[in-house]
């Protein structure tokens, strides 16, 4: 379904394509966005290059206005293809967070994100969600399983990220296509009950046949 | 990063010499635009690289952001040049197949095409 790259790398959006999608991938600093993205997207990833330009205030420059210095900060993304007319876009947000004003450019228009965390570090999460909570953007969490982190049960990480009873909470790992897929299933599931019209049984697309 | 890099800040000699200073609010990252005919004539160099990429597209489309980074140009930088060439006639977003029947629930089928990979 995805074409060959033109002469120049690029690899056009098939033409009859009408709809495109956006998910964030997100989470603190070294939890495997870059790796979730990459392995995920059928595409090679992508990078783009956004500038931010920030107050440094320096020790010289107490007693002058503070300097503003520039920074490029790399945002990766990939692509899927997913059928003849729709076209998923998945952005990983940058991990530090000195570029968090980036993730308002990131996360408007998003179908939702998904929040990858690390058992090694759980509390470097707890602002992740926060932001998202603000922004307003719905999220799932899936625990990226690094090799020797430590194993808890998911109730016992549900508790610790203090997650509402409804949020998907799940595991995956990053450098496995396959295993990305299955959670980001899981965030689009619970999207689509949060969009059901309350009418409707909220599991319905539980009956679709699988393909 | 080999070659020349660009000009460290390409949106405001962009805005000067073509006035918009905003992007469409719906001209996202993800969103797909086409090339369409129009008069590309006084375009600036940043629009005429941007049109430069669908030279080959064959009536394919490029996200925001797949432009971004094929010419390395920060992508707020390319939010507005797109929204411009928009406004120009020069670059299109693709309409509904279908348009003005009721869309299919959007999270619906990109569940169906996840459901699909596995
Ligand atoms: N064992 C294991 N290693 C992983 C996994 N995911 C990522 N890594 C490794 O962890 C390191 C960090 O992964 P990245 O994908 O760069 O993490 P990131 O979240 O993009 O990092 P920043 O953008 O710097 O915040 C890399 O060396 C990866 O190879 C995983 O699921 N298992
Ligand atoms: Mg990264």
């Amino acid at each position: 379904m995805v074409s060959a790259p033109s002469s120049d790398g690029l690899i056009y959006v098939p033409p009859g394509v009408t709809r495109s999608a956006k998910i964030v991938i997100s989470g603190s600093f070294g939890v495997g966005k870059t790796t979730f993205v990459g392995s995920v997207s059928q595409i090679p990833p992508l990078r783009m290059e956004e500038r931010i330009t920030q107050a440094s205030a320096g020790v010289d420059d107490l007693a002058r206005a503070p300097r503003k210095t520039t920074t490029t900060v790399g945002l990766d993304f990939g692509r899927l293809h997913l059928s003849d007319a729709l076209v998923l876009y998945l952005f990983g947000t940058p991990g530090q967070d000195r570029f968090r004003p980036l993730w308002a450019g990131l996360t408007e228009g998003a179908l939702g994100a998904l929040v990858l965390v690390d058992t090694r570090n759980l509390e470097a999460s707890f602002e992740i969600l926060a932001l998202h909570e603000a922004q307003g953007t719905p999220y799932a969490v899936a625990v990226n399983l690094f090799d020797g982190a430590p194993y808890y049960q998911l109730d016992e990480i549900r508790q610790a990220l203090d997650l509402d009873p409804e949020t998907p909470l799940t595991t995956c790992d990053a450098r496995e296509g396959g295993s990305g897929v299955l959670a980001l299933i899981t965030l689009c599931e619970y999207l689509s009950h949060q969009h059901a019209p309350a009418h409707a049984p909220a599991h319905a697309s539980v009956l679709e046949p699988r393909p | 990063m080999s070659g020349p890099r660009r000009d460290p800040d390409l949106v405001r000699p962009y805005v000067r010499t073509d006035g918009r200073v905003r992007a469409h609010p719906d001209v996202r990252l993800e969103t797909v635009v086409l090339a369409a005919s129009g008069p590309s004539a006084g375009l600036g160099a940043d629009a005429r690289a941007v049109m430069g990429l669908f030279d080959r597209a064959g009536g394919g489309g490029l996200a925001v952001a797949d432009i971004a980074a094929a010419l390395e140009f920060p992508p707020s930088a390319v939010r507005i040049i797109v929204s411009s060439l928009i406004d120009e006639g020069l670059l299109t977003r693709p309409v509904p197949a279908g348009a003005g029947q009721p869309e299919t629930d959007l999270l619906q089928e990109v569940l169906r095409g996840l459901r699909a990979l596995v």
